[in-house]
């Protein structure tokens, strides 16, 4: 896979020609206008030009925004004492941190932190590139803590790559209502969800490690949204481990409504792919396949999962701790635990790991939880055609050698 | 040396008799040029050393105004000698390109009752550019804050109430950040159901700006004044300019589904029952936007009467809560029948 992706590159640099007036713009953390500077820096940039952000601790007062496209924005680093380290705790105003609305955009090497709301959002940016970021609240896991740490919407082309985010009050890594997503090399650790990929097309998610969330990896799709009907996404090679963190998250939306100890879980959406993933040590389950439970006013709307396929994952202890009502007795009727695999019985799956699956037998997305009738069931049989998977544009991959 | 040509070309259309333009005129080169003037008298549109704006620019007022922390606006167009505007078939003004919208922001305890910031939307060739100038300490003239700037104001609230906060002076991409229709830059306040021309349109040269007069057969209510319209229309016309301009389906907010425009149909996406879809705390621990009948627990709401980064709504041009305006959402969901959808 590397070796591809490198060679892939290398001919992409060959082929293009560097930008000849591309220049590089250097703002310094130091000054109490340096929050001005560094705008002022975002909006003066043209196309081709770097906009570097010196080493140090940057105290922001209002968010950041770039809609200039082709641009990289470039800090020294991620860490504490030597990186570029942009802190929000004394924010006035703007729903997040920093905000792109260009295309060809790559951000690298500096970190976000305590943002009030959203840390990083990019909205209808194209072949955007989060690279070596680092998204977090310093305090961890609280209900005041921002929604999303990375958050890509309405876009097409997005790759994740290389990123930590911790202590989201939503979701750390969040795409939303986008189309052809790589998210890869992350660790996603203390969000109430880990990574969510939400009402898009065409995502892959793998080799990252998402642990100490409420729930690890999300596929969901929701009604009364521009985009919807997500479907077509891998989740593959990941480490989703101890996802136990209680859920943090603010009332009313919808992950306030995940258990704890969730490994990955599909919500609506068609054709999920789950496999090669090491998943362990998940209290309520290491994957979960539900329906959208909700009343909804949206004829177009979908709730079922359809075509969700579970295979070759190395399955860890799960299920000991199921948070869902009713879970607790659950468990103790079977032994002090629940099966790995938790299906309500909407839609369809197969689930050819060698585990056991529980479903709730509730067919119905209208009828409530309460009415479940908990029996094991089995869901092996022949998986649908794999997903050809997600490739982006080279001029993206060039970008992260 | 390009003002001066300009002058000469205005000069020679003025001698022709064919656009005559009483008294001294913008600076059109400033105007249509791709540069960004770092003074504001560069546009020629306020009197020298002054913030009196010169006669030949049209003034004019809305129906209901955007909320900016109870700041008073003064609102101006120029249409560049020749070209008129044009009224669209959805009820939006199809400014010619030289065209210029001004609009300053004062308030009378600040700054001797003169504008403490002006902002420029300008119709270049390549499309509408905004820039912000903040007035220097003299008033004489305003400064480029390409990057916007908190400034220090104070002001009494209607109520009586001394307010003193660190008002925001919107940076050229948060300028975009309203004013973007489909990811380009567009005027926003204009449009015939709103704008209120009032004594402008006795001017002897009001006919030179436009086609035909851009009014609407059917005008947006003042959201203040209970007899230009129902409890429903001044409710959804504060949503429409206040909100509107990022929800809906081109705007910023197109993302959360939530439309907010006066022509958008009443439902879930109105708010009406809808769940919060990337709201994080702005949610303030509520199911619904609006939960008819009950203004409490419907997070529209909880999110005008916040003033924190993260919840507040607007996201931006607001340090202050704009009481009479959640008094009257909160009126119009308060009404609405509590099992109705």
């Amino acid at each position: 896979m590397r070796v591809h992706r490198f060679a892939a590159s290398l001919a992409a640099c060959l082929a293009c020609a560097a930008p000849a007036a591309a220049k590089t713009l250097h703002v310094g953390a130091e000054g109490a206008d340096a929050n001005e500077k560094l705008q002022e820096a975002l909006i003066l940039a043209e196309p081709g030009d770097v906009v570097e952000l010196g080493a140090g601790v940057w105290t922001l007062t209002d968010g950041l925004s770039l809609d200039v496209d082709n641009v990289t924005v470039r800090g020294a680093g991620t860490k504490d004492g030597e990186g570029s380290i942009l802190d929000f705790a004394g924010q006035q105003g703007a729903g997040e941190g920093l905000l792109v609305t260009s295309d060809d955009v790559l951000l690298t090497n500096f970190a976000v932190l305590n943002t009030r709301g959203d840390g990083i959002k990019s909205k209808d940016a194209n072949r955007i590139v989060y690279h070596e970021l680092r998204v977090e609240w310093t305090a961890g896991p609280k209900e005041t803590n921002g929604a999303y740490g990375i958050y890509p919407v309405e876009s097409s082309d997005v790759l994740i790559d290389s990123v930590y985010v911790r202590g989201a009050s939503d979701a750390g890594i969040y795409v939303g209502q986008s189309k052809n997503i790589v998210v890869r090399d992350s660790i996603a650790k203390e969000n109430v969800a880990g990574i969510e990929i939400e009402n898009c097309y065409d995502a892959d998610v793998y080799d990252n490690i998402a642990t100490r969330n409420t729930g690890g990896i999300l596929v969901f799709d929701l009604p009364s949204l521009p985009q919807q009907g997500g479907h077509n996404v891998r989740v593959f090679d990941n480490i989703v481990q101890d996802n136990s963190t209680p859920n943090f998250a603010p009332k009313g939306n919808i992950v306030a409504s995940v258990p704890t100890g969730t490994g990955v879980l599909v919500m609506a959406n068609r054709h999920v792919e789950i496999f090669d993933n090491v998943l362990e040590n998940n209290g309520t389950a290491n994957v979960m396949i539900v329906g959208y439970r909700y009343p909804y006013d949206d004829a177009k709307y979908q709730p079922l999962p359809q075509d969700i396929a579970v295979w070759d994952n190395a399955h860890g202890k799960a299920g000991f701790a199921p948070a869902f009502p009713g879970g607790a007795d659950m468990a103790a009727a079977m032994g002090g635990a629940i099966p790995p695999v938790l299906w309500d019985g909407a839609g369809n799956a197969i689930v050819n790991d060698d585990v056991g699956v529980l479903s709730l037998n509730l067919p119905d997305v209208s009828t409530p939880q309460s009415d479940a009738q908990p029996s094991p069931a089995d869901l092996k049989g022949d998986a649908p055609t794999p997903l050809p998977g997600v490739t982006l544009p080279e001029s993206m991959e060039v970008k992260v050698l | 040396m390009k003002r001066v040509a300009a002058a000469v070309v205005a000069a020679l259309l003025c001698a022709s008799g064919a656009f005559a333009v009483p008294g001294a005129a913008p600076n059109q080169a400033a105007i249509d040029g791709d540069a960004m003037p770092r003074k504001l008298s560069e546009f020629g549109v306020f009197r020298a050393g002054t913030s009196e704006p010169v006669d030949a620019l049209l003034g004019y007022t809305l129906h209901t105004p955007l909320f900016s922390d109870y700041a008073q606006k003064q609102r101006l167009i120029w249409v560049p000698p020749g070209k008129q505007a044009t009224l669209a078939a959805d009820g939006h003004i199809d400014f010619p390109v030289g065209s210029m919208i001004v609009k300053s922001f004062g308030w009378p305890e600040q700054n001797g009752g003169r504008p403490v910031e002006t902002r420029l939307l300008l119709h270049r060739a390549e499309g509408w550019t905004a820039l912000p100038y903040i007035w220097d300490a003299d008033g004489k003239d305003a400064t480029l804050a390409i990057a916007g700037r908190r400034v220090p104001v104070t002001f009494r609230a209607p109520g009586g109430a001394m307010h003193s906060i660190q008002y925001a002076v919107p940076n050229k991409n948060q300028c975009k950040e309203c004013h973007s229709k489909a990811g380009t830059i567009v005027p926003i306040g204009p449009k015939a159901a709103n704008i209120d021309f009032g004594n402008a349109l006795e001017r002897a040269d009001f006919a030179r700006f436009f086609v035909r007069p851009p009014t609407a057969s059917d005008p947006m209510p003042r959201w203040d004044d209970p007899a230009s319209g129902s409890l429903e229309q001044r409710a959804r016309a504060y949503l429409d300019v206040n909100c509107g301009h990022c929800h809906n389906p081109q705007g910023s907010a197109s993302n959360s589904g939530l439309f907010l425009r006066w022509t958008d149909p009443r439902g879930v996406n109105l708010g009406i029952g809808k769940r919060p879809t990337a709201a994080g705390r702005g949610s303030g621990g509520m199911d619904f936007a609006i939960k008819p009948g009950d203004p409490d627990h419907s997070f529209l709401i909880y999110r005008l009467e916040s003033l924190e980064a993260g919840i507040a709504m607007p996201e931006l041009g607001r340090s202050t809560v704009h009481k009479e305006g959640a008094a009257l959402l909160r009126e119009w969901i308060a009404q609405m029948p509590k099992d109705g959808h």
